[in-house]
């Protein structure tokens, strides 16, 4: 290997974008109960190459190097998809960029000066862990709910057995495409997640192996998100806010099936 | 297993196509009534942890899974793109078990155990089936039957996709199995939990001892078995396609309790990825393989041209791929490809502000499909592109480099998938078993469903079924107690070092070590070198550590500091593997030993065997076990795809 010249950029070179000074706001607070504030960093000769991630990388290792401690923020695959990245960017969720998540949100897209405030996604759903990590498992709570298939191990035909229209399982995929990393909770005013649940439930409802639960599976997703989350009022911040850019759509066909799940439950339990 | 000093592979007797099936009648079996007195401890939540912990769980076993993510759906597997293969030959292009199994073991340079690859290609077929099943949006014909594409390395289509996502897919899938589990109270999820030992009493694993990452509780956790599925350790390199949270701790701990460690040096570079952009640079991205279906890779003829693409004509480009590998052209397996994009960029015809990367060119299939064909097949992969480069991949050729990308090597596993330590599984990327020396694309989500679905349920029955009416170890016995005072004293000296650098100093730096000299290419000298210069790191990272905040509470840095730790002891292990291994196969190239055209020249006579290493004591050199292999299907043959 010839690391002389790091082929692969693991030995020391320039960046072949220019630089930015840039002036940070980022939140800390020690933990959920704990009082936060914003701390002020400056962040001089930063590549326009680099992630805002990595920016944060860059604030983190000079908090080290200086003797303090870092700021916990939540990250993970830095690809886009994992969904673990968050924040609050100048107010919007991943930053003003459309269609990014944090991770993949360049700092090409700043300006020379700029002053960036940075914060957790807030909502009461996501409470604060520590500085900028919330936890999102309430989430998980609406997928427990019946955001699933009951199909155990092995007890299944030939997938070709059951075709699914394309068009079907295109949209399916469409709402499938949902990364759960709650931007459109943060961009809410009201902190609803009716773009998360009906994307997960969308994705399910849509196909032909959805069917035998889909009504109950709408009305327990619903129900269990309404324990937690605000309710929607339509402002439309979520789509705009999605990394996914999952549709509003989902949202619509989401109420119908829950009129409709209210309706036929009600029918399927014997009590009209 | 070992016994009496030997590794015993546990593959069953008779032909091969009949083994698995065998095998299963064979073995015992729990009752049903009687699998709830049976705790299993799952750690991972990625394919093989969420796929194995929910079917376990369906059978009727009590569970127990942990991740250290906050969410079971964060697992790494989520990010695999490309697709996943069985041999369904549903195009009819004469696919099928024995092809794929034939297919694996090629490609795997004949360093994998038959037995295995045999059954992973068998139940490929049942993968698909459950996974359409739970709603997985494959893509699909317009009759509404399932769509295939070609891969690397095989030359029918066998590929379930859906769009570029099919990781994402395939894990929210298993995901929403185990959510269901988990809300019928048979599994308890334990997230944002990191398993840092494995306890053992008389030899035999019977729990774990873990970290929680927000309150920083060191508690203890009993079993009757555990089952690891806990990942690759691609990031020993520091930059790689990995999340920036993979890494080897589970298993490396377990090592270190008594599991033997194997073939190490197994690591694979992906050859699609986005050339690094700067020295910040945390990570690298990959981009599916399934772009070298349609993509061209080439590079100017001539060095350093610093020449815009378009105006350099097609007679000065050399599609290097293409005019060596007529045959396979740019679909050659990825080690191939890999090596040959090195070859280039060395020679100084790397393409690009840094000179290095090759490009990946999709001008002449936008011509001929129009730019919405290729938008519908790669859309969401040309905007990944376009994001991380700032350049338009529709009018500019992309550029790529490999990285690393995926570790064969693993936890030495027997047939049942159990480590040398009775009681203790791997499963999925964790373990070494199914990929030999260099794996398919497409097959690491294959392996890793493989596992959890359809393998793992069955034998670890038969495991279990003669220790029916045995009760767990007590957490009150003396063996959790020491190994969690070694877990909280070990968590203490991160914080009391007191040095001066960042973990992730130290990270970069063996990274760079790591990939120069135990890399794409490795000689003799390079790793030896590697073995002086890892532990001269390893004891500064000792000595000059620092690790702020304390252990109360979440604290990455002395997450990183524990991690670190072992990919310090595992590069070592690398090296030494590498450095015995005097041959090259797969994704382990020896510069030594090549044929004239300068492909991986195998020792079949000295080298067909797995290498298992047994650890011994922090300081000593572990000892190198070997397990031969045998061929009984697959004539073992230089591989050639020209």
């Amino acid at each position: 290997m010839s690391g002389a010249n790091g082929v692969n950029g693991q030995t020391s070179q320039q960046s072949h974008g220019g630089t930015l000074s840039l002036t940070l706001r980022i939140w800390r607070q020690d933990g959920p109960d704990a009082p936060g504030r914003f701390h002020t960093f400056d962040a001089p000769n930063i590549s326009e190459d680099m992630s805002f991630l990595e920016l944060l990388d860059i604030i983190n290792e000079r908090l080290i190097e200086g003797g303090d401690v870092p700021i916990e923020f939540d990250h993970d695959c830095r690809e886009g998809i994992c969904g673990m990245c968050s924040l609050m960017i100048n107010g919007r969720a991943h930053g003003h960029e459309l269609a990014t998540t944090t991770c993949q949100l360049h700092m090409r897209k700043f300006s020379d000066g700029d002053v960036i405030t940075v914060e957790p996604f807030r909502a009461k759903a996501f409470p604060v862990v520590r500085d900028l990590v919330v936890d999102r498992s309430s989430f998980d709570r609406i997928i427990e709910a019946g955001g699933y298939i009951s199909v155990n191990t092995g007890a299944v035909g030939d997938a070709n057995q059951t075709p699914v229209p394309k068009q079907a399982a295109d949209t399916s995929m469409d709402a499938a495409a949902c990364i759960g990393c709650g931007a459109c909770v943060a961009a809410c005013p009201n902190s609803a997640a009716q773009l998360f649940t009906s994307a997960k439930l969308a994705h399910l409802n849509l196909i032909p192996q959805g069917q035998p639960q889909r009504w109950e599976r709408t009305e327990a997703m619903v129900e269990t998100m309404e324990q937690f989350f605000g309710s929607c009022t339509n402002h439309g911040e979520c789509t705009e806010a999605c990394p996914k850019e999952i549709s509003l759509d989902f949202i619509a066909f989401m109420n119908r099936d829950y009129v409709k799940a209210k309706i036929k439950n009600r029918k399927l339990s014997g009590q009209s | 297993m070992v016994m009496n000093g030997v590794l015993d592979s546990r593959v069953p007797d008779g032909p091969m196509a009949g083994k698995w099936t065998d095998h299963k009648f064979s073995m015992k079996l729990v009752n049903p009534n009687n699998k709830r007195r049976f705790e299993i401890i799952v750690v991972g939540t990625g394919l093989a942890g969420a796929s194995a912990a929910a079917s376990l769980s369906e059978l009727g076993y009590r569970v127990k899974v942990f991740t250290f993510h906050d969410s079971p759906r964060r697992a790494h597997s989520i990010a695999a793109q490309g697709g996943i293969n069985a041999a369904k030959n549903y195009t009819n292009d004469g696919d099928s078990v024995h092809r794929l199994f034939y297919d694996t073991v090629k490609g795997g340079d004949y360093r994998s155990r038959e037995a295995n690859v045999h059954r992973l290609a068998e139940v490929s077929l049942n993968i698909i089936d459950q996974c359409a099943a739970q709603g997985v949006p494959f893509a699909r014909e317009y009759g509404g039957l399932l769509d295939n594409r070609s891969f690397g390395g095989a030359q029918v289509s066998r590929t379930f996709y859906a769009r570029g996502q099919t990781g994402q897919q395939l894990l929210l899938g298993a995901y929403q199995a185990l959510a269901k589990q988990v809300a019928a109270g048979s599994v308890e999820l334990c997230t944002r939990t990191e398993m840092l030992d494995l306890v053992t009493k008389d030899g035999r694993a019977c729990g774990i001892i873990t970290r929680d990452l927000i309150s920083g509780e060191i508690a203890a956790h009993t079993g009757h078995a555990v089952v690891l599925a806990t990942g690759g350790y691609g990031n020993v390199y520091y930059l790689s396609t990995n999340a920036m949270a993979c890494n080897v701790t589970a298993a490396w701990r377990a090592h270190r309790r008594g599991a033997y460690f194997a073939n190490a040096c197994y690591t694979q570079i992906h050859p699609t990825c986005i050339p690094a952009s700067d020295e910040f640079q945390s990570k690298l991205t990959l981009m599916s393989e399934s772009l070298r279906n349609d993509g061209r890779i080439w590079v100017p003829e001539a060095m350093d041209d610093a020449r815009s693409p378009d105006l350099i004509p097609e007679s000065e480009r050399d599609y290097y791929l293409e005019r060596k590998y007529p045959a396979f052209g740019n679909l050659v397996p990825r080690d191939v490809a890999s090596r040959n994009a090195k070859t280039v960029v060395d020679q100084g015809k790397g393409v690009g502000p840094l000179r290095n990367g090759v490009y990946l060119d999709f001008s002449e299939v936008i011509e001929r499909d129009g730019h919405p064909a290729v938008a519908a097949k790669y859309g969401n992969l040309f905007d990944m592109y376009e994001r991380i480069t700032g350049e338009n991949p529709y009018a500019v050729p992309m550029r790529i480099y490999p990285a690393i990308h995926y570790t064969m090597g693993g936890l030495w596993v027997d047939y049942h998938l159990m480590t040398t330590v009775p009681g203790c599984y791997s499963i999925g990327e964790a373990n070494f078993s199914d990929h030999g020396a260099n794996r398919l694309g497409a097959s690491a989500l294959m392996q890793g469903l493989a596992d959890g679905y359809f393998v793992l349920p069955y034998t670890i029955g038969d495991d279990l079924a003669a220790r029916l009416g045995e009760p767990v170890v007590p957490l009150s016995d003396p063996v959790f107690a020491q190994a969690v005072s070694e877990v909280t004293d070990a968590t203490q000296r991160f914080l009391s070092i007191g040095g001066t650098r960042s973990v992730d100093w130290f990270h970069r730096e063996l990274g760079k070590i790591v990939w120069d000299y135990i890399g794409m290419e490795r000689t003799s000298a390079g790793l030896e070198k590697a073995l002086s210069e890892i532990p001269a790191l390893e004891a500064e990272f000792w000595a000059d550590l620092r690790v702020p905040g304390s252990g109360a509470n979440l604290n990455s840095s002395l997450e990183k500091a524990g991690r670190v730790a072992d990919f310090f002891e595992l590069a070592k292990l690398m090296a030494r593997d590498a450095l015995v291994r005097e041959e090259s196969c797969g994704g382990h190239f020896r510069a030594e030993h090549q044929t004239p055209e300068g492909e991986a020249q195998r020792d079949d006579e000295h080298f067909a065997h797995v290498a298992a290493w047994e650890w011994h004591d922090t300081g000593t050199v572990q000892t190198r076990h070997v397990e031969e292999l045998e061929f009984e299907e697959v004539a073992l043959t230089q591989r050639s795809y020209k």
